[in-house]
Parts: structure tokens; C-alpha cells; sequence
């Protein structure tokens, strides 16, 4: 075949996966889908569990299935009883559904525990050319490692516990293509920060992204995941990458990960994993990332964003009204100032986490900027692992010291203020700067504010107190 | 699931753009155990103010609106995270169809796993729609999901998408999870076939 000309043949990575996972194809009726890895969490799963009992059905596949607790989960005082009665409710729930149909748990005290898509990476099981799944949207943080990930409902979490797999409709793909080399003081977070800005936050929708690219080639495995974690935020259910020497380096010697002979034939088949030359994509884009700068959001969803020294689009200048009413909702609500930069601007809180850039990378990364600094006074500083592994690593390299010396809370693993289930969240009207992925509204309590921004935005924005260019104290 | 055939309703109007789940139902919601009890939930932080009162402006608190079936929504109706509990409080609350231009996937995907329809129109439709219900918040429209109809007062007729799978698990109250339950033996023998017998964890 010719390079470059498509052929029939020509497959991208979506469509490998894909097919080697197809059990049934029906006409006028979605493909029933192998799962090779699903995972649990105490939120999505109560109901499907219950639903199981109520038609007496078993967990068809135990070993391919796990469960962790981060949602609901204390980033405190562990060693005491959850002192929200619902959330100790749901706790203990997870740890009877996971008793009963013999599923693996990291429970509460687990040296394993963590944020679900930052455990599943970590403890190796997350692998090339996997379909994976869990009932949660930010299951496309492990297509970094070139596998199939993506959230689902829990009526579909039922329907993977009863039958290991999912009824899926074709998705189409998007290749999008980051060229170039990023300047310092930019990160992963602020190329799909800029991505979901392009597109919108439905921009994708009904399609799977591969990201590609001398700029993607370029990330580790930790930034890498931070871009595929926020696919949802364009409407994409899942973002792939190929994998590639980086992404076996990383899982190389991991706990679950295939060991000696297991190992030199999965890595056989992980390397045809990547697109074929030539492999056709239903969209392409293709974004340089030379000249990016840190990226900000002002608004309430993930796609209002604007590089951090740019200012605020007015709502005056917007033509369609059915946007302009809803930037105008927005900006009502983060009470900020139209055509103004953000630069600047005070906050009161920063967190540093989620399943975002809460691994060890994000938090070295924001550990240099604050090291031998202060937190401007009154902020609040809020730094939170994505994992007990994360945390451990952190303490043993004296990472947690530099948060606690320069005035910040230094906690266990969780989703914690991403979410704000389990107490961490903002006071109404306190406007923060947070790692995490999401802005709506009262995302990170009723009536807080949220912007956006890499770790190393959010650790110079601490220092001042105020927005700040990372870059200008790196 | 409760079987979805025709409904006659007047609309509540929500038409933002990009209202995502945490609106339709915030997180602290989350921690039941149950599905029961959401509606409780439902746009709460719309529905009353910072000292806890309703919002008499928001549509779900007006009197009009408290028998209507169907939600007219924005672009990209459901979008973020993937909790069923958004359709699941929506139902609750009493609506039975959502009709918007967009819908994000996930929340597609659990609403027709709910029997809650989502309805697919144009944008001129949706305008038409918008105008309808500002006009007179009683205009009624009826949806006919076996012939895939939506029908405005004075008779016009728009069609909307949907699989011929959904429907039939719609129409009939059909649980999908049967549909995989029957194909076992090939689960099975995919699972011989392809390695996947063994064990990850």
C-alpha cells in the first residue's frame, strides 16, 4: 500500500480496539462490546448492584472488575468514623456489594486506594488496547495508554457486573493532531484547556479523539493522561493516544502488569495497536502548540477559556443570542467583568487535584513553583493526591512539606474538592483556582467559583493571591 | 422501565445551551444508595436562591409548569459527568421527554435507559418551540414515539430520530441487559476464542 493514500485495509487504533472487542453485531441493533476492565467507585454502583439482586445475577467476571472509594471518601481524620451518615452510608455499601459478589476493593484503608483513574494506571492494569469502563465520565483519562476508555451510566454498570460487556453504538473519530514543542511554563492541561475552547464543550460530540502529534509523542504518561481526562469536556467519550516506548516504560514492571514471557508477547501486540498510514478519521484538526500560553477558564463550562493574558470576551460583541445569553449567564454568575483580563484578579482558594493533575509529576511541578514561598495570606491552599501511592512518593521526596511550609493543607487521596461530596468544598461566592476539570456552577459547592488552570497556575496563582503567569516565577 | 408510547404535554422551558448534570442534579444528591427521592434535587441551584427559597422566575417553581411532561432544552442537554441520577431525578420530577438540538452522549444513553425520551429537533423547530411556549406556557404538543412524530398545535408535524433498538426497548419497557443476557453462549465462546478467560486482578 502506498503511504499516505487510504486504504481500505487502513485501520486507526479506535477501530482495532474496537473490533477485537466485538462479540455481536446485529443489524439494526449496537454492537455487544467485550470489557476487559471495569471499575467501580461508591457512587455509580449502589443501584446497579441492587439490580443484580433483583434478578438474581452474579458478577460474570470478578477478576477483570474493581472497585475503589474516592468520591464520597474523607480526606481526613481516617483513623474515625465518615462523619457524614450518607456518605457512610454509601461507604459501607460499597464494602458489602464488593463482599458479596467477591470484587476486589480498595476500601478507605487500603494502601492501593485512590482516585479510580489514577489507581487503575498506577497499579498496572490499565493496558494498551483495552476496552475499559467505569461509571464515571473521566474514564478517558486511561485511553493515555492507548485503550478504549470511556464513562457510563449505571444502568450500564449493571450490565457489565451481569455480562462483562456494553451495548455501544459507533462512534466516530476525530484525530486531532498538537504540533510543535511547548514552552515552559505550559502544560498537557493547557492543550486541552485550549482544545475544548476551539471546539466548545459539545464540540466532539458522538465522536472518540485520538491525539497525535510531535507535541503528544512528547508528554509523559502522567500528562498524557491529563489530556485524555478531559475529552468529556469537549462531548468526546473517549481520547486515545498510541501507544508507544513511553507508555510501556511506564508500565513495565507494574503489579498487574503482563510479567516476562506475558510481557514480550503483549508488548507484540500493543505495537500494531497504533494507526495504520493512511487510516481515515470522520474529523481532523490540527493545533500548534509553539506559541500556547497558559490557559484560564472564566466561565461555567470547561470550554470557556482564553489564554491568561488575554481578556474576558463581552457578551456585547457576540452575534448569536443564544450564546451571548448564555455568556452573559456566565459571567453573571463568576461576577466577572467582561473585556478586562483576568490577570490579576484575587482568589481565595486553590486546589491542587482530581483525576485531573493530582499524580506525582502535577504535584512536583506545583511543589517548584511554591518551594521556599508563602501562600498570600487569607488563601487557602488545598493540595490532595490522587492516591495513596501519590502521597507516599510526595512525603518520601519532602513534596509535602513544601505545601505545609508555604501554608497549604496537605491531605489523603480523593476526589475531594473536584466534586465537594465529602466536606472539602468552597463557602458561597469564594472564587478558586483549581486543577481539576470542571467549572459549572456550584461544582465545588453551591455558590463557588471556579476557574481552570494547570497545576503551575494554580501554585504561582497561591503565592499572590491573585491570577497569575506561572511563567513569570519559574 | 415504564413503557413509552404517546404523551400530550405542555413544555417547560430551560433553554440554555450546555446545562450539564450537575445542574440537573448536584452532587451532594449523589450519596443515595437508591433512585427514589431525587426529584428533591432536581436544578436546585436554580431553583432557590442563596437563602433557600424558591425562585418564583425558575420555570420548575411556576404554577403553569407543574403538570408539563416535557423539558425544551438547550444545545448539548446533559453534558459532564456521566450520573444516572439526572435522568432518574427527572423522571421523578414527572417529565417523561426532554427535546432539545443536542444531546451530550452519556446522558442520551441513560435517559432511553430510563424510558425518559429525548427528542431530537432543528433549530427552526426549536425556535418555533420557544416562541410556542413564551407565547402561551399551556401550548401543548404531543409525541408519538411509534411513528417518531412530534405534533405542534394547529396540527404540524416534525419528524425526530431515534435507533430501531431504543425504540423497541422504549415502546415496550424493554431492560437491554435481556438482550445481553441472551447472547451468553457467544459472550462465552468470544471469551475462549479471544484469551479473555483469564483473570486480571
Amino acid at each position: 500500500m502506498t503511504p499516505g493514500v487510504a486504504n481500505e485495509r487502513s485501520q486507526t487504533l479506535f477501530d482495532k480496539i474496537w473490533e477485537q472487542h466485538l462479540v455481536v453485531q446485529e443489524p439494526d441493533s449496537p454492537a455487544v462490546l467485550f470489557i476487559d476492565l471495569h471499575l467501580l467507585h461508591e457512587v455509580t454502583s449502589p443501584q446497579a448492584f441492587a439490580g443484580l439482586r433483583e434478578k438474581g445475577l452474579r458478577v460474570r467476571r470478578p477478576g477483570r472488575t474493581m472497585a475503589t472509594m474516592d468520591h464520597s471518601s474523607p480526606t481526613k481524620n481516617l483513623d474515625f468514623p465518615v462523619e457524614d451518615e450518607q456518605a457512610h452510608h454509601q461507604l459501607r455499601q460499597l464494602q458489602i456489594n464488593c463482599m458479596e459478589f467477591g470484587i476486589r476493593l480498595l476500601d478507605l484503608h487500603d494502601p492501593d486506594r485512590g482516585i479510580v483513574h489514577v489507581v487503575g494506571p498506577e497499579m498496572g492494569l490499565t493496558q494498551p488496547g483495552m476496552t475499559i469502563v467505569c461509571g464515571d465520565s473521566h474514564t478517558s483519562t486511561h485511553g493515555a495508554f492507548g485503550a478504549l476508555a470511556f464513562g457510563i451510566g449505571t444502568s450500564e454498570v449493571e450490565q457489565v457486573l451481569a455480562t462483562q460487556c456494553l451495548l455501544q453504538t459507533r462512534p466516530r473519530t476525530f484525530r486531532v493532531v498538537f504540533e510543535g514543542h511547548l514552552p515552559k511554563g505550559v502544560t498537557s492541561k493547557d492543550m486541552i484547556l485550549a482544545l475544548i475552547a476551539h471546539i466548545g464543550t459539545g464540540g466532539a460530540t458522538g465522536h472518540v479523539f485520538e491525539y497525535a502529534g510531535s507535541a503528544v509523542q512528547a508528554l509523559g504518561m502522567e500528562a498524557r493522561m491529563t489530556l485524555c481526562n478531559m475529552s468529556i469536556e469537549a462531548g468526546a467519550r473517549a481520547g486515545l493516544i498510541a501507544p508507544d516506548v513511553t507508555t510501556f516504560e511506564y508500565l513495565a514492571g507494574r503489579p498487574f502488569a503482563p510479567q516476562e514471557n506475558a510481557w514480550d508477547e503483549a508488548l507484540k501486540e500493543w505495537q500494531n495497536l497504533p494507526s495504520d498510514e493512511g487510516a481515515v478519521y470522520d474529523r481532523s484538526l490540527t493545533l500548534d502548540v509553539s506559541n500556547l500560553d497558559p490557559m484560564i477558564t472564566y466561565g461555567t463550562n470547561p470550554g470557556m477559556g482564553i489564554p491568561i493574558n488575554e481578556t474576558v470576551p463581552d457578551p456585547a460583541l457576540v452575534q448569536d443570542a443564544g450564546h451571548r445569553d448564555s455568556l452573559e449567564k456566565a459571567l453573571k454568575y463568576m461576577q466577572i467583568q467582561p473585556g478586562r483580563p483576568l490577570l490579576d484578579l484575587p482568589v481565595n482558594v486553590i486546589f491542587i487535584g482530581s483525576c485531573t493533575n493530582s499524580r506525582i509529576s502535577d504535584l512536583r511541578q506545583a511543589a517548584e513553583v511554591l518551594r521556599g514561598r508563602k501562600v498570600a495570606l487569607g488563601v487557602k491552599l488545598l493540595v490532595v493526591p490522587g492516591s495513596e501511592e501519590v502521597r507516599r512518593q510526595a512525603e518520601a521526596e519532602g513534596l509535602h512539606n513544601v505545601f505545609i511550609d508555604a501554608g497549604g493543607e496537605w491531605r489523603y487521596s480523593g476526589c475531594s474538592m473536584c466534586i465537594a461530596m465529602n466536606g472539602d468544598q468552597l463557602q458561597p461566592g469564594e472564587l478558586a483556582i483549581s486543577t481539576s476539570n470542571r467549572n459549572f456552577e456550584g461544582r465545588q459547592g453551591p455558590g463557588g467559583r471556579t476557574i481552570l488552570a494547570s497545576p503551575l497556575t494554580a501554585a504561582a496563582s497561591a503565592i499572590n493571591g491573585r491570577i497569575t503567569d506561572p511563567r513569570t516565577m519559574i | 422501565m415504564q413503557p413509552f408510547t404517546n404523551i400530550t404535554s405542555h413544555m417547560i422551558p430551560i433553554p440554555y445551551p450546555n446545562v450539564d448534570t450537575d445542574q440537573i442534579i448536584p452532587a451532594v444528591y449523589l450519596k443515595v444508595t437508591g433512585k427514589d427521592g431525587l426529584a428533591e434535587g432536581l436544578f436546585f441551584g436554580w431553583r432557590y436562591k442563596a437563602d433557600g427559597t424558591p425562585d418564583p422566575e425558575f420555570p420548575l417553581n411556576r404554577p403553569e409548569f407543574q403538570d408539563a411532561q416535557i423539558l425544551l432544552s438547550g444545545d448539548n442537554f446533559g453534558c459532564g459527568s456521566s450520573r444516572e441520577h439526572a435522568p432518574w431525578a427527572l423522571e421523578g420530577w414527572g417529565i417523561r421527554a426532554v427535546i432539545s438540538t443536542s444531546f451530550a452522549d452519556i446522558f442520551h444513553n441513560n435517559s432511553l435507559k430510563n424510558g425518559l425520551l429525548p427528542v431530537l429537533v432543528p433549530p427552526d423547530v426549536h425556535r418555533d418551540l420557544l416562541i410556542l411556549t413564551e407565547d402561551d406556557p399551556q401550548s401543548r404538543v404531543t409525541i408519538e414515539l411509534e411513528a417518531q412524530r412530534l405534533i405542534l398545535p394547529g396540527g404540524r408535524e416534525v419528524t425526530f430520530p431515534i435507533d430501531a433498538f431504543n425504540k423497541y426497548c422504549m415502546l415496550s419497557g424493554t431492560d437491554a441487559l435481556g438482550y445481553l443476557l441472551s447472547h451468553k453462549n457467544q459472550i462465552e465462546a468470544f471469551e475462549t476464542t479471544h484469551s479473555k478467560h483469564e483473570n486480571l486482578l
